[in-house]
């Protein structure tokens, strides 16, 4: 029984693993054709210079958000909710946020700009990702009880957090989304 | 006249293909995986991995890496799925760029040495690798797959991704710069 269970198991294993390199494979795709495989587009984005990146971001947003919610209401899918706090989501970010800006990748992207051929990507910036991560696990058991606790909302979203049904936030917030795309468009960004 | 064929090799689509693409991608990872899309946990895997290999099994014993796992999953593959999709179509469209060290905008303010671009690019990610572990995620787990399904967390760590991004930018192209 013990063979057979391990055994199962790891059959049952490779195909998440094959299902992942798929969608990998799909999203580096669609995020080189968008151009955010690219540190001039990234950067541009950061100096509100070219809105390619938070055009790509919210389009995916857009659309997602109506599927996910469409499927979670037919009971298909469950959510994947990250906890959270401010001090993860405030501070943690912040720190990302200049680490966006002075590499000009960022984690899914730097992955696209290693296939794309870049070179600073490959030797300066995976390097760098690598062990600030690295860094990060050895800091770990120092801050997890401390500034990652500050400030916690749980695994929450606004539909649970307003106490309303998901689509009185689907809808707004995807009406908002749109006229915004709009704005950028009629503004020339 | 555009043909199927021309679409794939086009280098460049609108962006709003683009996003609306990763849009439907989140839909089929939600239902086939029961996952969202997400990379930044695999980088932390990687490191893990890295100087397990260097001290034979240290970092096992760290509670982070018992936390998030040091083996090959479905995100790694991911990761290593986004290399591999980006070079396809960057070589299907002719838009490979193997042996550019610098990116062009950098040169055009800090100019065209390598021996500055990577050393800086080394300390961003560094900066960008602790920054990613500490938020929980980064621009695709929070900034696309958590914000679509209107997590809060999500949302407050993209804002604030976009503001020190925005800030930073700023302050090395019209301040150092």
């Amino acid at each position: 029984m013990e063979t057979k269970k391990h055994v199962s198991e790891t059959t049952q294993d490779k195909r998440p693993l094959f299902f992942g390199l798929g969608f990998g494979i799909l999203f580096g795709f669609l995020l080189h054709k968008g151009g955010a495989t690219k540190y001039d587009v990234i950067v541009g984005q950061l100096l509100l210079t070219d809105f390619t990146v938070l055009k790509i971001m919210l389009s995916a947003v857009v659309t997602g958000m109506i599927g996910i919610y469409f499927m979670k209401s037919l009971g298909w899918i469950k959510l994947s909710i990250k906890g959270g706090s401010v001090g993860m989501n405030v501070i943690g970010a912040l720190i990302f946020g200049v680490g966006f800006a002075v590499l000009g990748y960022c984690p899914g992207t730097i992955a696209g700009a290693i296939g794309n051929g870049y070179l600073d990507a490959i030797v300066g910036g995976l390097a760098g990702i690598l062990l600030g991560t690295w860094i990060f696990a050895v800091l770990y058991p120092k801050l997890k009880d401390g500034i990652l606790k500050k400030g916690d909302f749980g695994e929450i979203t606004f539909p649970r957090l307003l106490k309303v049904n998901d689509w009185v936030v689907v809808v707004p917030a995807a009406v908002l989304i749109v006229l915004m795309l709009f704005w950028f468009e009629k503004a020339g960004l | 006249m555009e043909t199927i064929a021309s679409i794939f090799t086009d280098p460049r689509w609108s962006p709003y293909a683009a996003g609306i693409g990763i849009g439907l991608l989140s839909w089929l990872s939600f239902l086939i995986s029961g996952k969202p899309i997400a990379t930044s946990t695999s980088f932390a895997q990687t490191g893990g991995m890295i100087e397990d290999f260097i001290t034979g099994g240290n970092a096992q014993h760290r509670p982070y890496y018992k936390k998030i796992k040091l083996k090959i999953n479905w995100q790694w593959m991911l990761v290593v799925g986004v290399v591999i999709g980006s070079f396809l179509s960057a070589i299907i469209s002719g838009d490979f760029h193997l042996g550019v060290w610098v990116p062009s905008l950098w040169a055009s303010a800090f100019g065209d040495s390598a021996l500055l671009r990577v050393p800086v690019a080394a300390a961003g990610g560094i900066i960008l690798g602790f920054g990613a572990r500490f938020a929980g995620g980064c621009t695709s787990g929070h900034g696309i797959s958590g914000t679509l399904q209107l997590a809060v967390s999500s949302w407050v760590s993209a804002i604030f991704f976009f503001i020190g991004g925005i800030i930073t930018a700023k302050f090395m192209y019209l301040v150092i710069a």
